[in-house]
């Protein structure tokens, strides 16, 4: 079914089923998403894609919020433009965003300062390399989600990883804190490939930024190659 | 560390096993009792029993903030140190048993003996300060911490009402004395439609917080499609400055089960769960001999039945989807909305998800009929409506009045502002609500009134500041709560808490930073705006009312006035607390501690030497020495 609605002033067709970013998007509009995958489940966690829908009383994730007919969709107002660039100072208050291109792009869009917050706590910890495929370094997680539900029932159905702490103090983590080989984890890369920034990363590109040539890390992986042939 | 035994373990959690996921908080509360703790080869076992995995079971242990995977005390107390129990000194309580026992709060003892900690606000805000020791509220903890109540918390149940609190006020209600279930035999002949309909008619509104139309809530249930549905009461009850669910349950728990029964025929509903904040260990076996009690009579039994569920720490289960999550054995995540609960509820199956209190008027409404019902108070906010009253007042406690008094009224019959002092303000709704000034004071206690006067009515909450509080000091308790109980799933609030709560360390120092007041109010309102549930919206309404009312507090670097809340030198607070303490027209009930016998010692009274002259048995209170005190 066909329904109309408007956003930004513009008048636009959508099918009831498509969600507000959807239809903004063939529009051309932008608006901006942090923990929106195609691929995995969508939590509407990030809020960074947040619209104001009159007559709601709070902003509307614009990733599940689904086209309604007659809907007044506002995606730059005041309130929407405070609330995402508060997220991302925060963020950058928070973690380790060096990596994270899209995220650095959105606070120069938004005018987001990195040191909007003094004396803020933030989340740091050391690299976890205790595996040959990936290694975790969640100073730079912003909690997406996305590796635990691929590792669960988005994906892989391995259940290794979940969460450690609540509120600003979550973090990834195994049980008891084990490390990867001795969980159920059977190393299939697919939180290494819907990290968006570079929390989880190959073990090969780690090592490379490390200063390792990719002769010695060669010859690293046949030597576990031959151990596990055994 | 030496070997942990498990076979123990499996006898305890077999009656979770066959419920599965769903079982986990259970088994987990059985292991912790066995255990005291949960150590890693006892979590492995849980998740081997009920086939759940390893990283989940671990994730939900770290959720809850009552579970433990770190060796603690053998004893616990946790002192609660928001809001109304600072104002009684509850800082200097936490102080004085730490340095007693020669550790830090949080810390255990190196004999493992005891375990100290600050907790959130435990529901036994108007007898504060307050403590919970293992399964005993102790309460009425005087300055000079000899005396106090420990034990099943007393009642103190005032007003011009005695409808929802006919039966309190004097100790547990039995069936025998609540008599039969009238109401529900009277729903019974009616057909569901025709008690949804009656309910509706009421105009009876949630008393959770969210003032949602509860006719409207049970007719969604009861149309949607589905032969399973659930009823479920939320007795989470951990808005700071709540405590009315505590007293209906204790005093009156059949009054809410009949509510539910009530709720389970109009929906059509055949199994409910009462889930209840772990804070409240002493309340669930009166609700265990109560639903037997009503087992016995056949208002339960295979046409309906309910099972207690208890939390383990976490404001956030309160909220109805974070509630549904925890009754799954997950971590308490709110989900997002639409589907609502009552399609997608518990189990993704159609449920009504009620207050305790809400429950309560159910029976009321069906046995008068709702034209009588709404001859109790407005037209717009019929019935009657229970207020949490406590801080600077008279007589703290519970009551009970129709809707359309005025705040004025309320706090007269209160006792007024305690110790001669005046009104500084008053935290109206909760630590989600906003504050209140004298300028308020003429304001109808009515939902259509305090919308309009910009307070919400929340869970209830009157708490009263006099002139000599420090309102800083109130903000940044509030603000170390709603950092300490978000949930952490969505940024705005996972993040926004703790930058809340690092100025308002700030502003309570006297050392804020340039910036300072804009930066608050744009995590208040980012909160407010963006956050995904009731929590994070509303984590910032106190404080971005307060910077509203006394913008000054927040743009100068005024000096720190340390401690200004707490009760001044022991002689001085003394009188005062002394003074306050005399409540004499009140309803109340002297309980005696459960009997357990690994605590008998602890709990035996004795008479204080210099009796208070208090209406409350007043004991002695005997240092506790089975630890490895350094005194
Ligand atoms: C953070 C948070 C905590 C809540 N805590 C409680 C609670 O302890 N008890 C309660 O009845 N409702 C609580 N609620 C409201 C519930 O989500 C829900 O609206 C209520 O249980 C519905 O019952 P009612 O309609 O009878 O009020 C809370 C909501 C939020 C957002
Ligand atoms: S590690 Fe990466 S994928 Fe996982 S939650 Fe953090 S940022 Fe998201
Ligand atoms: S608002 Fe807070 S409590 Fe609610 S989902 Fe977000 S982080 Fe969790
Ligand atoms: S992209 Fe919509 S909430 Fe994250
Ligand atoms: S019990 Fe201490 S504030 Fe409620």
């Amino acid at each position: 079914m066909t329904i109309t609605l408007t956003i930004d002033g513009q008048e636009v067709n959508a099918e009831l089923e498509q969600t507000l970013l959807e239809v903004a998007r063939e529009m051309g509009k932008e608006i901006p998403t942090i923990c929106f995958h195609e691929a995995t489940t969508a939590n509407a966690l990030c809020r960074i894609c947040v619209v104001e829908v009159e007559g709601q009383r709070v902003l509307q994730p614009a990733c599940i919020v689904k086209a309604g007919a007659g809907m007044q969709v506002r995606t730059r107002s005041e309130k929407v433009v405070r609330a995402r660039r508060t997220i991302l100072e925060m963020l950058a208050s928070t973690m380790d965003l060096s990596e994270a291109p899209e995220i650095q792009a959105m606070m120069r869009e938004y005018g987001a300062s990195t040191d909007r917050f003094p004396d803020a706590e933030r989340r740091e910890s050391a690299v976890i390399d205790d595996n040959p495929m990936y290694i975790r370094d969640y100073s730079k997680c912003l909690l997406c989600w996305r590796c635990v539900q691929v590792c669960a029932d988005d994906a892989q159905y391995t259940f290794a990883i979940n969460f450690d702490g609540r509120g600003f103090e979550t973090q990834i983590g195994t049980f008891f804190d084990i490390s990867i080989p001795e969980t159920s984890c059977v190393l299939c890369g697919q939180c290494v490939g819907v990290c968006p920034t570079g929390a989880l990363k190959p073990k090969r590109e780690y090592l490379l930024e490390q200063g390792i040539s990719a002769g010695e890390i060669s010859i690293m992986n046949t030597g576990r190659k031959q151990r596990k042939a055994k | 560390m030496t070997e942990i035994d498990l076979t123990h373990l499996k006898p305890a959690v077999e009656s979770c096993i066959p419920m599965g996921r769903s079982g986990l908080l259970p088994a987990l509360h059985a292991a912790q009792k066995i255990y005291g703790w949960l150590p890693k080869e006892v979590a492995a076992e849980v998740a081997r029993l009920l086939r759940i995995p390893l990283a989940d079971v671990h994730g939900v242990i770290e959720f809850y903030s009552l579970f433990y995977n770190e060796q603690v005390g053998q004893k616990f107390i946790r002192v609660c140190t928001d809001q109304a129990c600072a104002l009684k000194g509850s800082d200097r309580l936490l102080r004085h048993l730490c340095s007693h026992y020669d550790i830090e709060p949080g810390q255990t003892t190196d004999d493992l003996s005891l375990t100290i900690e600050r907790s959130p606000c435990l529901g036994l805000c108007e007898q504060a300060p307050a403590a919970l020791v293992d399964e005993d509220a102790e309460t009425n903890i005087a300055p000079d911490f000899h005396s106090y109540d420990l034990g099943i918390p007393q009642s103190f149940v005032y007003g011009s009402l005695r409808e929802l609190t006919a039966n309190c006020g004097e100790g547990t209600t039995t069936l025998a004395k609540y008599g039969e279930y009238k109401a529900y035999k009277k729903a019974l002949d009616m057909p569901p439609e025709v008690v949804v309909s009656e309910i509706k008619a009421s105009g009876l509104v949630g008393r959770g917080g969210a003032a949602f139309p509860t006719g409207v809530k049970w007719e969604g249930a009861a149309k949607a499609a589905g032969s399973q549905k659930f009823v479920v009461c939320n007795a989470d009850e951990s808005e700071p400055g709540t405590f009315k669910d505590r007293i209906l349950l204790l005093e009156d728990p059949h009054r809410t089960i009949e509510g539910m029964c009530i709720a389970a025929h109009a929906i059509g509903a055949n199994k409910g769960y009462l889930y209840i904040r772990a804070e409240y260990p002493y309340i669930v076996p009166v609700l265990e001999a109560a639903l037997d009690e009503a087992r016995a009579a056949g208002y339960l039994g295979d046409h309906f039945d309910i099972e207690i569920r208890v939390g383990a720490g976490a404001y956030i289960c309160g909220e109805e989807t974070a509630l549904f999550e925890s009754i799954e054995g997950k971590r308490g995540f709110p989900r997002v909305k639409p589907p609502f609960p009552i399609t997608n509820g518990l189990f993704d199956k159609p449920t009504v998800i009620n207050n305790v209190e809400t429950l309560c008027n159910v029976p009321l409404i069906i046995s008068k009929g709702s034209a009588e019902y709404r001859k109790i108070g407005t037209e717009k906010s019929p019935g009657p409506k229970l207020f949490c009253v406590s801080g600077d007042v008279g007589q703290p406690g519970l009551y009970e009045i129709p809707f359309g008094v005025t705040l004025r009224e309320l706090l007269v019959m209160a006792g007024g502002v305690a110790a001669g002092q005046s009104l500084k303000a008053v935290l109206f709704g909760g630590a989600a609500g906003a504050f209140a000034t004298s300028d308020h004071l003429d304001v109808k206690l009515t939902f259509e009134d305090l919308r309009a006067a910009g307070l919400p009515l929340g869970s209830g909450v009157v708490m009263v500041f006099d002139e000599t509080r420090d309102i800083r000091d109130v903000l940044k308790r509030l603000g170390k709560f709603f950092a300490h109980e978000s949930c952490g799933k969505c940024y705005p609030c996972q993040m926004g808490t703790q930058r809340q709560m690092e100025i308002l360390n700030r502003v309570a120092k006297g050392s804020v930073v340039e910036g300072d007041f804009v930066r608050l109010q744009d995590v208040g309102w980012t909160m407010t705006d963006a956050s995904l549930c009731g929590l994070g919206q509303t984590a910032a309404s106190a404080v971005l009312s307060a910077m509203k009312l006394w913008p000054e507090l927040f743009d100068h670097k005024l000096p720190r006035t340390a401690a200004l809340n707490e009760p001044p030198g022991l002689a001085a607070s003394s009188v005062k607390m002394k003074a306050s303490k005399t409540k004499p027209e009140a309803k109340k009930t002297g309980k005696t501690a459960r009997p357990k016998s690994n605590l008998e010692k602890k709990t035996k009274r004795v008479q204080a030497k210099k009796p208070v002259k208090s209406v409350k048995p007043v004991r002695t209170k005997k240092p506790v020495k089975k630890t490895g005190s350094k005194k």
